[in-house]
This record gives structure tokens, C-alpha cells and sequence, in this order.
């Protein structure tokens, strides 16, 4: 039914959906996110959900949220300020205000404002009807009481029939951006099939709360997002973390390889091992292993067999990883280390997120044990990078670190869902010589690589091992002159890598006053900041994210030269800026730097190179 | 016994095809060069070809051992021998995969592994060659040795109590659990041969001499003088006896295994060994026979069937391969809810 209200046209909006754990919030973000990447509009999600298991019921720490951004031109992240928020019951609204824009709009579920929800979220008064909310649009819709009217007829028990008021919220909030409801109760057939009860329930009370938004007149008046200019293409929603495991099954498949995952579970990369554990439908071959030094220590073996072989964890599990990351540096085998960082040191913030890792992925082996290293920097890119992990460790017979962090595994963006033929061919490299020229150690001359023979092959039986290893033959030695040769040929064999990777961009000005340096995740945040900063008239600022860590891409140095400052931004005391000092000396960098476990807003990273343009 | 031998360029297989050109480098005299001379006979006689053997090792004196045998092999990491071996066979479960190990290294670094090894029932062959100490780092106590025994580590003797591998090896659910000295190399030959068929995690235990630090340690069991009456060599369907004139039986009191002089009264009560017996408790009660009370058993204590772990997972692959909604990644990809852009 199209709305006939006054419509107000914005570029972008960011909506929060909050309430109890057990109010669904996750799906209805979900389903929001679904009917927005069908409007055609960019988006990008967050969801915040407590750490607890469950919390009690109406307290604020049982509040579950989910927040997304969505578009007419690229969205980069969440978003910094809620321009709605939907608020299910008090604790939502006392833990999410903060977050709303001054004339934002408030949904609350009015019924749910009772003395005990209010007590339990610390207000002594009613703040739907204290005044207090004087500098908001409040929608006070009883959404409990209406929807168990329109479901009444149902024969549902009492709590479905409450689980279905998120709907009802969904949709006031789908009248509010003028979206049309049949896509949505198509998705519910497909999604409750063979409930036909649930699925008349989350219709009903989709259309409950459009039609009385329709009716009541409560909004203000209708916002209009138009589609963004995208790719074209088929897209979906994608989560960072299924996003790599995905890339690494497009991987073994491009390279016509077995994939072979063995990982111990830890929050946030356990959702990696899940979904390639269920895709042994796809012929995964999945370990659960004892424990983390198990996960990668079957990784190596797996590798040595000839498999496409990759181990997820996070921080406290690479450091565990550790002396065996440098046995598969040594012997030279494939393999993708993935770390989906969280905050550390220790245990720290498990389930919130931080770029900290960067230098434990750089140096955090004992002896020289060069390693190539590459981050992700949105949900949707993790895909690719994941792919080109696992191709980069495959081509160059050499270990491989892949930077992921909790903000991209659990964010999620639209994925323009790209056909096996596009990506990026994988050439691992053949030895066709004859046998008796043959050793495990021997190399093509381009990239140092060794070549990938696996037990099967007759005539090429041999051992390797974190013994130090004669050139070409392999043999033990602990000759001083080759030992150093050996350590100058794994340093090498990571810096050919420079050789094929793309030259690094730069977003705004291609020189000029400053340079933002961002690495990773930061990218969403300093792009969008940088993105409002061109519009305001500033054309003297670019932007540079590294995707390529370790060896850095080759014209870095001539992008550096062209600019009077560098600034790096990230979210530790300086990892990315500390190795830059070592790489590249002759520059100087500043930096700005944030350690609360939380990702970077686009307008404190906009107030920083604002406070250094006018200084 | 093995059927046929493998054929390389039509001739068999002989040891020397399974020798690699590296000079051994263990001491003069240590019971480890008996170990790898009796793999390498019985990789001639496996069905596998050469190329499908792969020999894992840990860090230790023993786990030098792949350098020395022609085949494909990985010099791992301290403990986690049976880890990587997870890894590969399961990637590859058409290898015919061995594991070699010390105590230190199974039992105290790599003692997780061990034991997930054993519950998993991974079809690969665990060799542990324990000779009560650390020899490589020289002469440091071991999660086997015994109470008292004086090391660098327990210079006023050991404290600690140790472990029982066949007890640990079998508690934790191993499917094959064999002893053997290193001064029995047929025995070592026959149990290397079973370990190979039996499907599951085969674990072998070989009493192995370190002549520098624990020199004679297993000499009361392989003296030629005391070794009858010291050993019970166990042999599936006969009777547990032993002694220079099988004087000596293993009988049941209770709960427990005595030991009792064979006259014509009592013989007929003497157990008959089973191997194949799937409850543990008897083969536990072996494995933990010792001196002076009771000879320390050795042979085949324990081959028991069940599925292997790589057998499983692959049927598991195979079975919802062909039952997938996805027929490929592009299906995959494509599932969920997608919008068009134009």
C-alpha cells in the first residue's frame, strides 16, 4: 500500500532496533536489512547483544540491540547516531538513548512501560510521560496489547503471541520508510514453513503496526531512502565470519583442492568452524580439535597431505599457536592462520573488538620467522580476502596470517556475490624437471617458492621439520653459512610476495596536506569520515587502508612522499604506525589511537583531521 | 602375516629401499637402532606402497627416527606428533600412517594429544619408545619413571607417581594396546604387523634401553636368566602362563588377577587371554602387572574393533555430499534471501 504521508527525502538513516534478549531483536534487524538491500539502498549492521547467556528478564543487561546503517550513497559502517530507535521496554530506552540524535524518533512499546519493567531499568517515573523525552519525535504505540488482539483468533499460546510484538515494531517502522511488506511475509512462508500459525502471526502483526501507523497518524512524516549506485549483480547479506569461510571453500575449490579445517572453538571466530563444519556437504574436511596447539599442528599435517588447509582462532588461541606457526614457516607449507582479533591482553573484552593483534601476527614467533600477513576491512570484503588467503599461502608455500576482528564477524553488509570465474586463478607452482634434480627444497627461481609434493607421489619421499634445512636437498645442517641463507631466503620469499599485489589506493586527495592511514576494519569509519570531509569543501586530505600488511604494497613509499603528514588511525597504541617506522623510516607519522574495545566513530576520526587541517 | 610384497620396478621391496641416506646418530648400543630396523622389515611387507607410508615423529632422541627412513615423513613438534598425524590422515585416509614418540614427549608435552588420539580411534599407529627419562635434554625424570629413581630432575629420587601407558592408553579408549622389549625384535615384528591392520589407533610400547641414562632399566625383564619368570607374553586364545617351565598362571580373585603355581588341581582356572574382549577392565589389569608381584605382560594386550575416526568423518562427507541442498558453492552462496541490482 503506498504511504500517502508528506515524505522527507534523506541519503542515509540509521535505525536501532532494542529490547529484551528474548524479543527478537536480531531477526527483526535482520529482516529490516533484507527489505532494505531489496529497496536497492547500501547498508551495513551491527548487532550488541549482552554477553550473558541470558540475562534477566527487563534489565539492562538483558538488552539485545541491532543497528543499521542504510543508504543512497555507500554506507561504511552502523553509523555513529540513531536517527531511530526502537525501544521494546525501558531498559532498552535507558541503554539506548544515548545513541539517539536530538529530534531522532523513539518507537516504545508503551504497554511494556509498567511499574515493574520501569523499576527494573532504574525510572522512578514514566519517561514516555514525564517530559523528559521533550527533544524527541515519541511514538508510544501499545504494540503488546494490539498485537495480542490481532492475533487473538490464532489459538497461539501467550508467549508466542508476545514474541510476535517485534513484528508489530517492524512494522511501524517499515510505514515510517515507506517499505512495501510483501517481500518480508514472502520470506516468513519460506522461513516458518510448515508452521502456518507463526507464519499468520508475524504477518498479522507485521500489518498491525504499519496499518496503525497508517491510521493513528503517529509519525511524523515518511523518510525516503532512494537505492544507492551499486554493482550490479545479485547481492545477499553476509557476517565477516561466514564471508571468509566462504572465500576459503571458493579457494579450494578454484585450486581444485581439498579444504581441511581444524580449529578449537573461541569467541568471536568459533561461527568459522560452525560453517565449515556443515559444509562437509561441500566436502570439507572439518576437525574439532583438543585444543588450539591440536587445531594447527593437524593443520600443518593436513597441508603436508596436499589439502587446501586453514585453523581459525582469535588472539589468546594464536599465541598458543605460536611454536608451531614457526615449524610452518620452516618447512614452507601452505597454510592460513585466521584471527578474528578481540580485545586483549588475556581474556580482556572477549566479545568486543580491537585491532591489537597486529604485531603478535608481525613478530609474535620465536627466531626470524617472516610470515605473510593481510586484514580484512568490511563483512562483505572478508570473502575476498579470505579467498586470497588462502591463494597467496597456496602460490607461495608459505604460512599465512589473516587479520579479521569481532566488529567484521559479526557486522554484517551487503556481498555482490561474485561467479567462481571472477576471482583471481590460483597457480600453485609445478615442478616438471626431472626426478633426479628433484629436492623437497628446491625452488623456482621467481618467487623462492618450493615445490608441493605430497605422500602418494612415488619418488619424491621425503621429510621436513623445524630442523634448519640444507638448501635444495633439505637435508638437517647446522652450517652457519647456510643457516643465514636460509634466513635471508624465507625474508625473501615473503617480500617477492610485494610483486603481485595491487598497488595501494588512495581515496580524496592524491596529495596534499594529509594523509589518513587506516588498516583493516578502521576503514568504514575513517572512509566515511573522509567522504563528508570532500563534500564539506576540504580537497586537501586523502585517505589510504592497507588490506596488504606484510610485505606491504610497493608504491606505499610514493604515496607516503606525496603528502606533508601521515596520519595513522587505529585502534591499539600504534601497532600499524610502530611497524611503519620500521618499513618506511624516512617518514613521520602521527597517529590517533583508541582502546575502549570499540570500533572508531566516523565523527571522532572527522574531528581529528579537522583539529590538524586548522592547527 | 602380509600376503604380497610391494613391487618397485617389479622387484620387491627390500629394507635397504627403506633406508634413507642420512648416518644414524643415536648412541652405540641404543635399543632405538632395533625399533627402526624392525619398521623398516615390516614397511616391506605392508600393502601399502612406499609412497603412501608417512612416518611422524615428535622432539626427542626417538623422534629422529623419520630422517632415517626412506619414506615421506614430518619432524614435528614437541608432543603434538599425533595432532599433525590427525590432520593428514584424515586429508588422506589412504596413508598408512606411524607415529613415533618417547615418553617424555607422549606422555607429558604431548599427553593431551595422547589421549584424544585413543578416544578418537584415528586409524594410525603410535610407537612409543619408553625409556623412563629425557635422554636428548640429558637425564631428566619422565611422566614414566619410576618411584625413587634418582635424575637431574629428583636428585634424592623420584616423587612423582608414574603413569602406566597401557593403562592411560587403553582408559582413554585406544582400540590396540601392545608391550614389547627392545630385545625382542620378532615380537616387535608380529605386533608392528597387527597394529598395521587393525583398524583404530594402535598404540605400541616398546621397553626401550637408554644406555646413558637409564642403562638396564628393563633388565630384569630381558635377562636371559629372569626374563621367563619376569614376562607374560600374552597370544590371543591361550592360556596367561609363564615361568621357565610355565609354572606359573594368571588367575582371577574377585576383582583382581593373581598369580598362583600351576599344579594339577588349579590349572584349569588360569585365564585364556582374549584381546578382542571390548571391556576394559581385564586388558586394564594387564597392563598394570608388575614386578615384583607379578610379571609384566607383554604382546598384544588389547585389539579390539570398532569404526576409526577418519572412516567415520569420511562417511559422514560422503553421506551428506550426496544429500546436500547445495550441489555446489554457487547454490550455496545463492541460498538465503538475494535482491537484484540493475
Amino acid at each position: 500500500m503506498p504511504n500517502t504521508k508528506s515524505k522527507m527525502k534523506m541519503r542515509k538513516a540509521v535505525v536501532r532496533f532494542s529490547g529484551d534478549s528474548g524479543d527478537g531483536m536480531q531477526l527483526t534487524g535482520e529482516i529490516f536489512s533484507q527489505s532494505s538491500g531489496s529497496a536497492g539502498n547500501d547498508l551495513t549492521t551491527i548487532p550488541d547483544f549482552p554477553a550473558e547467556i541470558r540475562a534477566p528478564q527487563g534489565s539492562i543487561g538483558g538488552v539485545s540491540s541491532f543497528q543499521i546503517q542504510i543508504g543512497g550513497t555507500e554506507i561504511y559502517t552502523p553509523g555513529d547516531e540513531v536517527d531511530v530507535l526502537v525501544a521494546l521496554n525501558p531498559a532498552a530506552l535507558s541503554a539506548n538513548i544515548k545513541f539517539l540524535k536530538p529530534g531522532g524518533t523513539i518507537i516504545a512499546d508503551r504497554d511494556n512501560f509498567n511499574k515493574k519493567y520501569l523499576k527494573k531499568a532504574g525510572y522512578n517515573e514514566n519517561p514516555l510521560d514525564d517530559g523528559s523525552l521533550h527533544d524527541y519525535q515519541v511514538v508510544p504505540a501499545p504494540a503488546s496489547s494490539l498485537t495480542k488482539d490481532a492475533l487473538k483468533d490464532l489459538g497461539l499460546d501467550m508467549q508466542s503471541v508476545s514474541r510476535s510484538k517485534n513484528m508489530f515494531a517492524l512494522g511501524i517502522v517499515y510505514h515510517l520508510f515507506n517499505r512495501p511488506m510483501e517481500p518480508t511475509i514472502d520470506f516468513f512462508e519460506k522461513k516458518f514453513k510448515g508452521k502456518p500459525k507463526i507464519i499468520q502471526a508475524n504477518m498479522r502483526a507485521l500489518k498491525a503496526g504499519y496499518y496503525y501507523a497508517e491510521t493513528t497518524d503517529v509519525l511524523p512524516a515518511s523518510i525516503v531512502i532512494p537505492p544507492a549506485d551499486l554493482p550490479k549483480g545479485t547481492y545477499r547479506n553476509i557476517d565477516g565470519n561466514t564471508a571468509i569461510a566462504w572465500g576459503a571453500l571458493a579457494a579450494a575449490k578454484k585450486s581444485n583442492k581439498k579444504l581441511s579445517l581444524s580449529s578449537y572453538p573461541i569467541t568471536p571466530a568459533s561461527e568459522i568452524l560452525h560453517e565449515i563444519a556443515a559444509r562437509k556437504d561441500q566436502g570439507a574436511i572439518v576437525l574439532q580439535a583438543e585444543d588450539e596447539i591440536a587445531a594447527i599442528s593437524a593443520a600443518i599435517g593436513a597441508s603436508y597431505a596436499g589439502n587446501l588447509s586453514i585453523t581459525s582462532t582469535s588472539g589468546p588461541g594464536v599465541s598458543l599457536k605460536t611454536e608451531a606457526m614457526g615449524l610452518a614457516v620452516i618447512a614452507e607449507l601452505p597454510l592460513v592462520v585466521i584471527n578474528v582479533q578481540r580485545s586483549g591482553p588475556s581474556t580482556g573484552l572477549p566479545t568486543k573488538t580491537e585491532q591489537g593483534d597486529l604485531s603478535q601476527a608481525l613478530y609474535g614467533r620465536h627466531g626470524e620467522a617472516p610470515m605473510i600477513v593481510i586484514a580484512a576491512s568490511s563483512p562483505d570484503d572478508c570473502f575476498f580476502y579470505g579467498y586470497q588467503a588462502c591463494r597467496l599461502a597456496m602460490e607461495h608455500m608459505t604460512p599465512v596470517v589473516l587479520l579479521s576482528d569481532s566488529y567484521l564477524a559479526s557486522g554484517k553488509s551487503p556481498w555482490r556475490i561474485p561467479s567462481l570465474d571472477e576471482l583471481p586463478d590460483i597457480n600453485i607452482s609445478e615442478f616438471n624437471g626431472n626426478l633426479e634434480d628433484w629436492g623437497p627444497y628446491l625452488r623456482e627461481q621467481k618467487f623462492l617458492n618450493r615445490y608441493w609434493k605430497k605422500p602418494g607421489e612415488p619418488g619424491f619421499e621425503h621429510r621436513i621439520g623445524g630442523l634448519e634445512k640444507e638448501d635444495i636437498s633439505g637435508h638437517l645442517t647446522y652450517d652457519p653459512e647456510n643457516h643465514e641463507k636460509m634466513v635471508q631466503m624465507r625474508q625473501d620469499k615473503v617480500n617477492r610476495v610485494a610483486k603481485k599485489l595491487p598497488n595501494q589506493e588512495v581515496t580524496g586527495a592524491q596529495s596534499g596536506d594529509l594523509l589518513v592511514v587506516g588498516w583493516g576494519s578502521s576503514y568504514g569509519a575513517i572512509n566515511a569520515a573522509i567522504m563528508e570531509l570532500i563534500e564539506e569543501g576540504h580537497h586537501n586530505v586523502g585517505f589510504t587502508n592497507f588490506n596488504y600488511i606484510s610485505p606491504l604494497p610497493k608504491n606505499t613509499a610514493d604515496i607516503f612522499d606525496r603528502f606533508e603528514q601521515i596520519l595513522v588511525c587505529e585502534l591499539n597504541k600504534g601497532q600499524f604506525a610502530n611497524y611503519l617506522r620500521t618499513q618506511l623510516p624516512q617518514f613521520a607519522y602521527d597517529q590517533f589511537n583508541k582502546n575502549q574495545a570499540q570500533p572508531f566513530f566516523t565523527s571522532e576520526i572527522k574531528s581529528e583531521i579537522l583539529k590538524i587541517l586548522e592547527a | 602375516m602380509k600376503t604380497e610384497t610391494k613391487k618397485k620396478n617389479g622387484k620387491p621391496l627390500s629394507i635397504k629401499d627403506f633406508k634413507s641416506d642420512r648416518n644414524v646418530k643415536w648412541c652405540p648400543g641404543c635399543g632405538d637402532y632395533m625399533i627402526l630396523s624392525m619398521m623398516q622389515k615390516t614397511f616391506t611387507q605392508l600393502d601399502h606402497p612406499k609412497e603412501d607410508i608417512v612416518c611422524i615423529s615428535g622432539i626427542g632422541c626417538s623422534s629422529r627416527l623419520p630422517y632415517y627412513l626412506d619414506t615421506y615423513g614430518i619432524h614435528s613438534l614437541h608432543g603434538r606428533a599425533p595432532a599433525v598425524s590427525t590432520g593428514l590422515k584424515l586429508a588422506n585416509p589412504d596413508l598408512s600412517v606411524w607415529v613415533v614418540t618417547g615418553d617424555g614427549d607422549s606422555m607429558a608435552i604431548g599427553g593431551n594429544h595422547f589421549i584424544h588420539a585413543c578416544r578418537r580411534n584415528l586409524d594410525i599407529n603410535i610407537i612409543i619408545f619408553n625409556n623412563k627419562i629425557y635422554g636428548m635434554t640429558k637425564g631428566q625424570s619422565s611422566p614414566t619413571t619410576p618411584l625413587g629413581m634418582k635424575t637431574k630432575t629428583a636428585p634424592y629420587g623420584s616423587y612423582e607417581p608414574p603413569f602406566n601407558i597401557g593403562e592411560l592408553a587403553i582408559s582413554a579408549g585406544a582400540t590396540f594396546f601392545a608391550r614389547v622389549p627392545d630385545k625382542s625384535p620378532q615380537l616387535l615384528g608380529d605386533v608392528m604387523m597387527e597394529a598395521y591392520k587393525h583398524k583404530g589407533t594402535s598404540i605400541i610400547e616398546v621397553l626401550q634401553n637408554c644406555v646413558i641414562f637409564t642403562d638396564g632399566i628393563h633388565e630384569k625383564l630381558t635377562d636371559k636368566e629372569t626374563k621367563d619368570e619376569n614376562q607374560l607374553e600374552l597370544k590371543a586364545g591361550e592360556p596367561m602362563v609363564f615361568g621357565k617351565d610355565d609354572e606359573y598362571g594368571i588367575q582371577i580373585d574377585g576383582m583382581k588377577l593373581k598369580k598362583v603355581r600351576l599344579d594339577d588341581d588349579n590349572n584349569t582356572n588360569t585365564l585364556i587371554h582374549d584381546p578382542s574382549e571390548k571391556e576394559t577392565q581385564q586388558h586394564v589389569a594387564l597392563a598394570k602387572l608388575q614386578l615384583p608381584d607379578f610379571p609384566v605382560a607383554m604382546g598384544i594386550i588389547r585389539n579390539t574393533e570398532s569404526t576409526s575416526f577418519d572412516e567415520q568423518l569420511h562417511h559422514i562427507i560422503d553421506d551428506s555430499q550426496k544429500n546436500s541442498k547445495y550441489k555446489n558453492l554457487e547454490d550455496l552462496f545463492h541460498s538465503g534471501n538475494t535482491w537484484e541490482v540493475k
